[in-house]
């Protein structure tokens, strides 16, 4: 059988822009406000890149999708697939191809007319849709599956097929909602793996959208970060968990605990922030240059840069233990502080460490490479 | 919705013109067939002869006593149907989905069994039991004045014909009752007698005021009962076709028509609008476990005793007809004879044959029309599809006496001069009987994921191309429903074509009612036993033919499996 030169995607360039994209629905509040899905949000993916949108529901990224895909009208702005203005060109003809949440595998196709579908559509002969077919069929490990039915598939058999009928047809872009979702946690972690290595050999450019920040970090080329319609952040997975712009963003992806604080300026050590009269100076505090001396702000201190000790040492932050949750791979505390907050605090590898009790007086340490301050 | 919204749609809609055209071309069918002819018969009810805007003649009518009484007589009867035949509908509806009665399939087939029957034949029955030579009056009684004729008959007439519309929609009800519920109040302590009054019948409530309205709505349109066996007691939908045949009288009958059709659009909105939005059924998604129903001795046999009574006398009434078919003279002579079957097979053969092959033509055609309409309103976002909507099953609250005079007036002029065509009588079935394709079909649509469809688009295929692979294959079980009904009420309607036909396209309905006219009972009987083997063959005709070319093959395949199993178990069996 002769292969079918699957990396020819490229030969075209098939660069997504989003010009200020806007979604206004329909009032369904009682003030007569206009719903604002997606608000005036500015995205370019390029060539051959896999962009994840991420945020919680609500926050716009499946209808920024939609509208892509063409399945939702913009209300303002305009999408290019290329140099090709597709704005209000029909989901049919943007040549643009989809994974779906529930697979949407057509259930009275065979698996072998399924994947076939796309090619039957464009007309081609009968010899190359059998070609393609086979090839695509052979990549996703379908083979020997032509004649069965979607409902007699496992979950994860009908993700490959949902994969294989998006990518025959060659789309510029390939889009996917969610579509891991489904699985259960082990399946999951494999497809996804898997799912990133097609589209990397492929080299479609991708978007893809997902609430899981897990899954986001680990397939993508950059991620973008929405809440209520606006984008909050956007950069590649270590840019967003390391240097987080906002508290949304920190929390979100990740977890981290907020310190109350006040900024003190520059110091010789870089940024100098205070913590109940301790001073601290940190060398990588992320972005303050908006931010003025004596001004309240918070210090971003992810679980695991913390670490507990039974004495004082590098100006430590007092508590007691009130809660452990024992994780196997990790202990989790919850450290409540003389003022009332807690933080929670990650010891990985809990063997080599020293362990703790609840009630137990201690000391958070943190290290200051770590540590971010946000408005 | 934003302006700017608007236009891209629009602009997206231009660029599948054979899903523009094919809206168009619904919106124009809908104008011309369904609303010009309703505007028609108001303009013909309040205008003179002259053709200026007059209210007198109208005026006269609604003033006049006779018509006044014949007026609240529909109405009576309309809502005493309603109330016994919801509750018999609701009686069969709780046994078949509450209770581990035995014989609940029997029961199901018995409360559905009245809607593929022909017209007629309940009335038939009671003239042969209870009219002057009646087997029970006065074969069992003696009595020879019995009055078979006004309200006491209609009503039983009417309920048993129109409770199978009750127990339609009240299994419906309850079955989409999660039945979680009621093992929460038995829980509790709640004996079962209290929680059918505090939680059944209160969930179930919205269904019954459902059921009742669309009986109403029957009742009242009803032509074929009536016409036989109201006697003196007057109702709008026959006597606006007698003053229409009898009196020539058009403007007359329009304005009965209208006054016929008021309750009945107000029925049907109260139903579509009000009701459908206060139910407050109870669907989580999740698919509950099979509960155990009801099995104590103490409800299901008083149950089962009910509803066997209630089918046993449906089975006399039918039983009856296909007796006094081969009867010499009813009543009088009880020798075995096929002489009505000769008789008919000479004067009834032309019309049943019109009948049979407007039903298959009309039938497909409001097949693929209604899940068509189903698909757009529900599928496809464009301006007006509100109105399309509505006015697509108008049609249902239409009694077929207004929409007769509507197409009568309407259609009796060029351009479009089709009165005395068997095109006429094809458009007044596809219009009249689509609601049920729709409704079907959008009920089904509701259930498909639309990212089926999203994905059939997103390769690459336009509506169109979607439609036929995708959504029309899916959409199998609906169409079929539809056809069958569409066949079936093609088959029996009365009251709209009494006023269509024409000497050469006359059908079996008016020459049967033509037979009871001049009181040959035993040939309308097996007339009637004609057409229902009509039906019955046609329905499971449309059966193969539907199975054949719509069954996915997931469904084939897994037919197949099952049968190799038994197969293989059957072997393995044998071997033991």
């Amino acid at each position: 059988m002769e292969k079918v030169n699957f990396s020819e995607f490229s030969k075209y360039s098939s660069r997504v822009r989003l010009n200020g994209l806007t979604k206004q629905f329909a009032s369904l509040d009682k003030d007569g406000k206009e719903n604002i899905a997606v608000n005036n949000i500015n995205v370019e993916v390029n060539d051959g890149e896999m962009v994840t949108l991420l945020g919680p529901s609500g926050c716009g990224k499946t209808t920024t999708l939609r509208m892509i895909s063409g399945f939702e009208n913009p209300t303002r702005g305009s999408i290019y697939i290329g140099d090709r203005d597709v704005t209000t060109v029909p989901p049919n003809k943007r040549n643009i191809s989809m994974v779906f949440q529930s697979y949407a595998l057509f259930p009275h196709l065979t698996i072998y007319e399924n994947v076939a579908y796309g090619l039957k559509i464009k007309r081609l002969g009968k010899e190359e849709v059998k070609q393609r077919t086979d090839a695509a069929m052979l990549l996703m490990q379908l083979n020997g599956m032509e004649t069965r039915y979607p409902n007699q598939l496992s979950g994860g058999q009908q993700q490959r097929v949902a994969l294989a009928r998006a990518i025959i047809i060659e789309p510029r872009v390939l889009l996917f909602d969610e579509p891991l979702s489904n699985l259960d946690a082990k399946l999951r972690e494999t497809m996804r793996d898997e799912l990133r290595a097609l589209q990397k050999r492929l080299g479609i450019t991708s978007l893809y959208v997902t609430h899981d920040q897990s899954e986001a970090m680990a397939i993508s080329d950059k991620v973008i970060i929405m809440k209520d319609g606006d984008i909050m952040q956007m950069g590649s997975p270590k840019e967003v968990y390391e240097y987080p712009s906002n508290r949304f963003v920190a929390n979100f992806i990740g977890k981290t605990n907020f310190l109350p604080c006040i900024y003190g300026g520059q110091g010789n050590g870089g940024a100098v922030v205070k913590i109940n009269d301790l001073r601290y100076e940190l060398p990588q505090p992320g972005d303050v240059n908006q931010l003025k001396p004596g001004q309240e702000c918070a210090l971003s201190i992810r679980p695991e840069s913390i670490h507990l000790s039974s004495h004082n040492e590098d100006q430590g932050v007092p508590g007691i233990i009130k809660r452990i949750t024992y994780f196997g791979v990790k202990i989790e505390y919850e450290v409540e502080s003389g003022d009332g907050t807690t933080t929670m605090v990650e010891i990985y590898n809990p063997i080599l460490n020293e362990s703790f009790s609840e009630g137990d007086r201690v000391f958070m340490v943190f290290d200051r490479e770590c540590a971010r301050v946000l408005v | 919705m934003n302006k700017k919204n608007r236009g891209n749609s629009f602009k997206m809609l231009l660029q599948q013109p054979i899903l523009s055209l094919c809206i168009l071309m619904i919106f124009v069918l809908l104008i011309v067939f369904i609303l010009f002819p309703l505007v028609n018969v108001f303009r013909l009810a309040f205008t003179s002869n002259e053709g200026s805007f007059d209210l007198s003649n109208f005026i006269s009518i609604a003033l006049n006593s006779n018509y006044q009484y014949t007026f609240l007589n529909s109405i009576k009867l309309g809502l005493v149907v309603a109330v016994v035949a919801a509750a018999v509908g609701y009686l069969f509806a709780f046994s078949v989905t509450r209770t581990e009665m035995p014989g609940k399939k029997f029961f199901r087939m018995m409360a559905t069994f009245p809607i593929i029957t022909p017209p007629f034949v309940l009335s038939l029955s009671f003239i042969f039991l209870f009219g002057r030579q009646g087997l029970i009056t006065k074969g069992l009684f003696g009595i020879t004045t019995a009055n078979i004729y006004g309200m006491h008959s209609l009503i039983a007439v009417q309920a048993i014909s129109f409770f199978p519309v009750a127990f339609l929609t009240l299994t419906g009800i309850l079955e989409s009752i999660d039945d979680s519920v009621e093992d929460a109040a038995y829980n509790m302590g709640a004996s079962r007698w209290h929680i059918f009054r505090t939680v059944t019948l209160p969930l179930s409530f919205p269904g019954i005021i459902s059921a009742m309205l669309l009986v109403f709505i029957q009742s009242m349109e009803d032509f074929s009962n009536p016409v036989i066996l109201a006697g003196s007691y007057s109702t709008l939908a026959v006597d606006a076709y007698r003053l229409v045949t009898g009196m020539f009288d058009m403007r007359g009958g329009a304005i009965l028509a209208i006054i016929l059709l008021m309750p009945t659009l107000l029925a049907f909105t109260l139903q579509k609008y009000w009701i459908n939005k206060k139910s407050f059924v109870t669907v989580t998604g999740k698919p509950t476990q099979k509960r155990r129903k009801l099995d104590e001795p103490h409800i299901i046999w008083p149950l089962f005793a009910l509803c066997a009574l209630i089918s046993a006398f449906l089975i006399l009434l039918y039983g009856i007809v296909l007796i006094g078919a081969f009867v010499n003279v009813w009543g009088v002579d009880f020798a075995f004879t096929l002489d009505h079957f000769k008789q008919i097979s000479i004067m009834g053969w032309a019309p049943l044959q019109n009948s049979v092959t407007i039903a298959v033509i009309s039938a497909p055609i409001t097949g693929i029309f209604g899940i068509l309409i189903a698909y757009l309103t529900i599928r496809q976002k464009f301006i007006g599809r509100r109105f399309m909507e509505f006015s697509s099953i108008l049609t249902f609250a239409i009694p077929g006496t207004v929409l007769g005079i509507g197409y009568t007036f309407t259609f009796n002029y060029p351009p479009l001069m089709l009165t005395g065509t068997a095109l006429i009588l094809v458009i007044a079935f596809v219009f009249r009987n689509i609601p049920v394709s729709i409704e079907s079909g959008q009920t089904t649509l509701l259930q498909i994921d639309p990212s089926i469809e999203s994905a059939s688009a997103i390769l690459g295929a336009d509506s169109g191309t979607t439609f036929r692979r995708i959504t029309l294959p899916l959409l199998r079980q609906p169409f079929y429903s539809g056809l069958v009904y569409a066949f079936v009420r093609a088959m029996t309607a009365v009251s709209s074509v009494i006023f269509l036909i024409s000497p050469k396209w006359n059908l079996a309905t008016a020459r049967i009612l033509s037979l009871f006219e001049s009181s040959q009972y035993s040939n309308a009987a097996a007339f009637i036993l004609v057409m229902m083997g009509a039906i019955l063959i046609a329905i499971v005709v449309i059966s193969i033919v539907v199975n054949i070319f719509l069954t996915p093959g997931y469904i084939k395949q897994a037919g197949r499996m099952e049968k190799n199993a038994r197969k293989i178990n059957q072997a393995s069996a044998k071997r033991r």
